[in-house]
């Protein structure tokens, strides 16, 4: 990443619940200051969440917009391994989903960081 | 100033807390108590008991339940309304009125059933006449597992507990009524919101989608802030203060744990949440990018601003069937290089199951304390002091299933070192219910309500 960019971590500025509707699994990612939902909205794209979990999801991720709740919801489509009953997954109500969501760090411009108070991320040692 | 009802959430599902029905009923001033008893696999299960013994099929807790807030509710007046009757609401009845008086209660308390729920009995018919009652996630027809179905019924809405209400039941016994049904009933029957009053009836379900899940709403399972939740170990269950305009406070009753905050009512608010423009219910289509939620005081949140439009033609349809055979094992193995010698063992007991023929529909193996629940994002697993692994299968055919779950012991013995966790013995094999979600015509049918004391 550039010089003029820093890395926040969604751990720091969001909190989720996460929840199944059959082999999918929603997740709403919740601002943690409302201030800072512009900034989820323009990152966490439904590419960017596909590509962050990978493997784990099957199928397509779907994205709407709560800007009442400073939230979105995200549908991730395949997650669950059958889901319900069928699911051998020991997540397989997908409860804890929305925890692997948190690992995601983004990339924002310093000056935004600056102005909206963004908590700034560093790399465990 | 306005009149309030207060209807207050103690039960999130069968299994929940024993206590917070009494807590709800005896800790402050409550109208209505609603306790939700049923999720899609609970039907199959109380189908099974009711197989074996046709005066089952009900969750028997509620019993319990109701036996802890007796006095309150004949005292008070409070008013009950559950979805406990599961497969049987009048069998359930029937208990509830043998328990009330046994309790020198008898007389006193008056309970309405709702039934028609149960299509089961008609499903033959229903395929008949042409309602294919496809799965809505794959599309397939019923008829494919028709041989296999061991229960179907229509998630159906307030209108008969409004019904039950008005007749005089004290207390209301539903089977599939929607969970969100057992909190608007009383608000429609309180405040006589028409039936096509959208924005009153679309907060009605709002606040029945906060009570719904018990203590999920106000401080449990919370993650904002978590450590910093006071007292779980006496946490208040929600309760809806809410207007004739449909506005509402959540809050808890004085002297309990957990927290009723912004975040922790938003974070129920998006849980299970499709898309939130429009929440299906029987009732109405609510509109969850309208809901405006602000502190209103300690642990009370203000929800308002809520919209909605007209129902569908539809009600869905939970069908529980039965779909083969699983089985979960597990093995601990210790540092040192804990995660390389579980998946030796993975690779062991996969080449076992290759020798022995066995063939499944899904094997699954995880590495938990690895990498279980956050897959490739978790890294590799290779510094876990110690890692569970876990491997399960599933198929049509119960012997290899069986057989399966004894290659796992074997390992101890014969497989990689520093193993432990295996006390447990040999897996179970479980029989497979699995869900189907439909949808039928509204019009089809047709509910039943009955007031007995």
């Amino acid at each position: 990443m550039s010089a003029s960019t820093v890395a926040v971590q969604l751990l720091d500025i969001a909190h989720t619940r996460s929840g199944d509707k059959g082999d999918m699994a929603n997740c709403g990612v919740i601002a943690l200051k409302p201030e800072w939902y512009p900034v989820l909205v323009r990152e966490l794209t439904t590419d960017r969440i596909s590509a962050h979990y990978g493997n784990l999801i099957s199928g397509r991720v779907e994205r709407f917009e709560l800007p009442n709740l400073h939230a979105l919801n995200f549908l991730l489509h395949g997650a669950l391994d059958g889901g319900g009953t069928l699911s051998l997954k020991t997540d397989a109500q997908g409860k804890v989903v929305s925890t692997a969501m948190l690992r995601l760090i983004i990339h924002v411009p310093a000056t935004e960081a600056a102005a909206l108070g963004l908590p700034l991320y560093s790399a465990p040692v | 100033m306005t009149r309030t009802v207060r209807v207050a959430s103690g039960q999130g599902f069968w299994g929940d807390s024993l206590d917070a029905p009494r807590q709800q009923v005896d800790g402050g001033p409550i109208d209505y108590l609603m306790l939700d008893y049923l999720a899609e696999v609970t039907m199959s299960i109380l189908q099974k008991q009711k197989e074996r013994d046709p005066a089952m099929g009900y969750a028997r807790d509620f019993i319990g339940a109701i036996e802890s807030v007796l006095p309150g509710i004949v005292d008070r007046g409070v008013k009950v309304i559950a979805n406990a009757g599961g497969v049987n609401p009048v069998a359930c009845a029937h208990a509830l009125l043998a328990a009330i008086a046994r309790a020198g209660h008898g007389g006193k308390v008056k309970i309405g059933v709702v039934t028609g729920d149960d299509l089961l009995p008609r499903i033959d018919e229903l395929l008949a006449a042409g309602h294919e009652l496809k799965n809505m996630d794959t599309g397939a027809p019923l008829s494919t597992v028709r041989s296999r179905v061991l229960s179907a019924n229509a998630y159906i809405g307030s209108t008969p507990i409004v019904q039950a209400l008005q007749q005089g039941a004290q207390i209301v016994v539903t089977g599939r009524s929607t969970d969100t049904a057992l909190t608007m009933a009383p608000l429609r029957h309180e405040f006589g919101w028409a039936a096509d009053a959208w924005n009153e009836l679309a907060a009605g379900i709002v606040a029945g989608h906060i009570l719904e899940c018990g203590a999920q709403s106000s401080g449990g399972n919370c993650l904002h802030d978590w450590r910093n939740i006071p007292d779980l170990a006496n946490v208040g269950y929600p309760i809806a203060e809410v207007q004739a305009d449909g506005t509402f406070v959540i809050t808890k009753h004085p002297n309990t744990g957990g927290r009723v905050s912004v975040p922790s009512v938003t974070e129920q608010l998006v849980y299970e949440m499709g898309d939130p423009h429009s929440y299906i219910t029987p009732d109405v289509v609510a509109d969850f990018t309208s809901i405006r939620v602000a502190s209103d005081g300690d642990n009370r949140v203000r929800v308002h601003g809520i919209t909605g439009g007209p129902s569908t033609p539809f009600l869905k349809v939970s069908i529980a069937y039965r779909a083969g055979y699983k089985a979960v094992g597990s093995l601990v193995y210790a540092w040192p290089d804990a995660m390389e010698k579980a998946e030796l063992a993975n690779r062991i007991l996969r080449e076992r199951m290759d020798r022995l023929g066995l063939k499944f529909d899904q094997v699954l193996s995880e590495f938990v304390g690895a990498n279980a629940t956050h897959g490739h994002l978790a890294g590799d697993g290779r510094h876990a002091p110690e890692v569970q692994f876990r491997i399960g299968v599933r198929g049509e055919d119960r012997a290899s299933v069986e057989r399966f779950t004894r290659e796992i012991a074997p390992l101890v013995l014969n497989g990689p070192p520093s193993v432990t966790g295996f006390a447990g013995g040999r897996p179970k094999v479980e029989e497979v219910i699995a869900y189907w979600p439909a949808l039928i015509d509204k019009r089809v049918v047709t509910t039943h309500v009955e007031v007995l004391s």
